[in-house]
């Protein structure tokens, strides 16, 4: 985790949130270090977590988990992260001999027609199920990502029902925590995508959406993160918070700052 | 290498007689053709030219997908296909060729032929000497001194350990070569007819049959951009690629007869370079790249213009304009003694 940005969200993993949905957005740029952040600071909170990797292989977050102080195979083989290798299941779907695990798999939705992401759920109401000798904190369900499965032929539609169910389950039921990875363009032509982006803008509890310099390529400075954190429905007179910080990332660090104020300009 | 070097080597000119061992099992298993990346660890392909492996970061790693956005008539992506599978044929790779709209055995005839590495090395030795002359004549700069102490600015980016081998575009690959290398082909019209019961006659369903085809291949595709319709696609296949590379050829653009890029023959826009295990990737500073084409080299530079001596402020693409270029080609060092006189 890196603990700037645990600073400018006031998280810190004693006392994680619960109940919350957290929406990572990427606009033209790569958005996955926020990804790692959250995977390593669930895991070092205590919480179990259930995450759902559609677009890396395990040893990639395994070999960056461990530069930000966690070791992923060892929190599989405690019990406290339920991991789903999307390119490893898709390709048991697809060419798996075995009947068996066709069809139970999470990944069902691929071969068949339709895009019934049931299993999906099942898969994750199940592995965050709270079991009675677990002693975790609150169950996270994290996601990278959902594009992904606009790609695979699944609708819109599905997409966000399977959310929904979700937030059903785990923030409501469980008081669990979701964090989610989408891409966004701000022209994009792909309207389904932008339809799940809106809706998913407009559920979420905290936004963080990456994007590129408008103004081009530095080498110092990575990008800009805007953080929006909604007010709880409770009380309807929060506003929403709009903070915008600039980012450099590093090899074991991501470093925030204000906006011109990078290390390379003062 | 460890991987590669053999035990028991010949103790050199009697300097000692350690002899290197050998791993009973080396840990990563050697595939001819590929190195391993000092990055990220994963094992990393040449994709045909140097000077593009050299711009993603010292190859395309094993497992990623690269696209390519074709330039207008695409003339030199079809280029950068054969320069691939050339590639593939002299590693001794099996291929898998697909192709929508020919057929891939006339792509195999057409590959270009390799260049061993001694006919390539005395061309790296002129090179050298030239560039050894042009320092000693550079000793004093009388106007630009301060510029001396200055490194040369590195025009086309440094060449390390070399996996890539050199084509001669103008020679066929020798008959013998191809039939050695054992290649899949996928022509989708082909395929289309052998299943007429599949309605819809576009890519998605192209696709499934290639994922039905396919094993642990490397592969990659072109795109072509010029269907608008076509956008929302673009955007999606460019999310999912690994690393994704446009290219812009200069021909029917007004750019083809300004001189002042004469010396090339399009940009390069390197859009995308995955990151494999590290928060970070190794995306080059500049992001001005041209292509140069000539018979037996296909190089990437960056992009630089002379400076405009012209009195007018705006640049234009005038015949001394031209003339400058050839006198300041090597950077800030020769003398100005230009057609046009500078006033101080």
């Amino acid at each position: 985790m890196f603990l700037e940005l645990n600073e400018l969200l006031n998280a810190s993993p004693e006392r994680p949130e619960q109940g919350k949905l957290t929406l990572l957005c990427d606009t033209k740029t790569d958005g996955s270090f926020l990804v790692h952040h959250f995977l390593s600071f669930y895991l070092k909170a205590g919480c179990k977590v259930c995450f759902v990797a559609l677009l890396q292989s395990f040893s990639h977050y395994n070999i960056i988990a461990q530069k930000l102080g966690v070791s992923l195979t060892a929190a599989k083989e405690r019990g406290q992260l339920v991991f789903l290798e999307g390119l490893k299941s898709c390709f048991d779907v697809l060419f798996g001999e075995e009947q068996h695990v066709r069809q139970t798999s999470p990944l069902r939705f691929v071969s068949e027609d339709g895009s019934n992401l049931k299993t999906m759920y099942e898969f994750v109401r199940t592995s965050l199920m709270a079991s009675g000798s677990d002693s975790w904190k609150c169950p996270v369900l994290l996601m990278d990502d959902l594009s992904v499965l606009l790609s695979l032929g699944v609708r819109p539609v599905d997409v966000l029902d399977f959310i929904h169910y979700c937030r059903v389950a785990v923030c409501s039921q469980l008081k669990g925590n979701i964090v989610v990875l989408v891409h966004s363009n701000d022209d994009s032509e792909d309207e389904a995508n932008e339809l799940v982006v809106n809706s998913l803008c407009h559920q979420s509890n905290l936004i963080l959406w990456a994007e590129g310099l408008a103004t081009g390529f530095c080498k110092d400075v990575h990008g800009q993160l805007k953080i929006i954190q909604k007010g709880s429905s409770e009380l309807k007179a929060e506003r929403t918070l709009l903070r915008i910080y600039q980012y450099k990332i590093q090899d074991k660090n991501v470093t925030f700052f204000a906006r011109g104020m990078s290390a390379a300009v003062l | 290498m460890a991987a590669l070097a053999t035990g028991g080597g010949m103790p050199s000119d009697g300097a000692t007689s350690f002899q290197r061992k050998v791993p009973a099992s080396s840990r990563l298993a050697t595939i001819a053709g590929t190195r391993p990346s000092v990055r990220h660890g994963q094992l990393l392909l040449s994709s045909g030219l140097p000077s593009l492996d050299c711009v993603l970061g010292g190859g395309l790693a094993v497992g990623t997908l690269l696209l390519i956005e074709e330039d207008k008539y695409s003339i030199y992506s079809n280029l950068l296909f054969k320069y691939f599978l050339a590639e593939g044929i002299v590693c001794g790779h099996n291929l898998f060729v697909a192709s929508a709209k020919e057929d891939p055995a006339d792509i195999l005839k057409e590959l270009p032929a390799p260049l061993f590495d001694d006919a390539h090395k005395n061309q790296v030795n002129e090179k050298e000497t030239a560039i050894k002359s042009k320092q000693e004549s550079q000793e004093s700069m009388k106007i630009a001194w301060r510029y001396q102490n200055l490194p040369r600015i590195e025009v086309s980016p440094a060449a390390s350990a070399r996996i890539g081998h050199y084509y001669d575009v103008s020679k066929m690959v020798s008959p013998e070569l191809l039939q050695s290398t054992k290649w899949h082909r996928f022509f989708l019209p082909e395929e289309m007819s052998l299943h007429p019961e599949i309605k819809t006659c576009n890519m998605t369903c192209g696709y499934t049959r290639l994922l039905q085809s396919i094993q642990r291949i490397i592969y990659r595709e072109g795109f072509d951009g010029s269907y608008p319709q076509n956008k929302a696609i673009m955007e999606r296949v460019t999310n999912l690629s690994d690393t994704v590379v446009g290219l812009e050829s200069f021909i029917g653009s007004e750019r083809e007869t300004n001189p002042l890029y004469k010396d090339y023959q399009g940009l390069i826009h390197v859009h995308k370079i995955p990151r494999l295990n590290s928060l970070i990737c190794d995306v080059s500073g500049t992001k001005d790249l041209a292509f140069r084409l000539k018979r037996k080299l296909f190089t990437i530079e960056r992009l630089h213009l002379p400076p405009d001596l012209s009195d007018t402020v705006s640049r234009s693409s005038k015949q001394d304009l031209a003339e400058s270029t050839k006198l300041l080609r090597s950077g800030c060092g020769a003398m100005a003694i230009g057609k046009k006189h500078l006033d101080f």
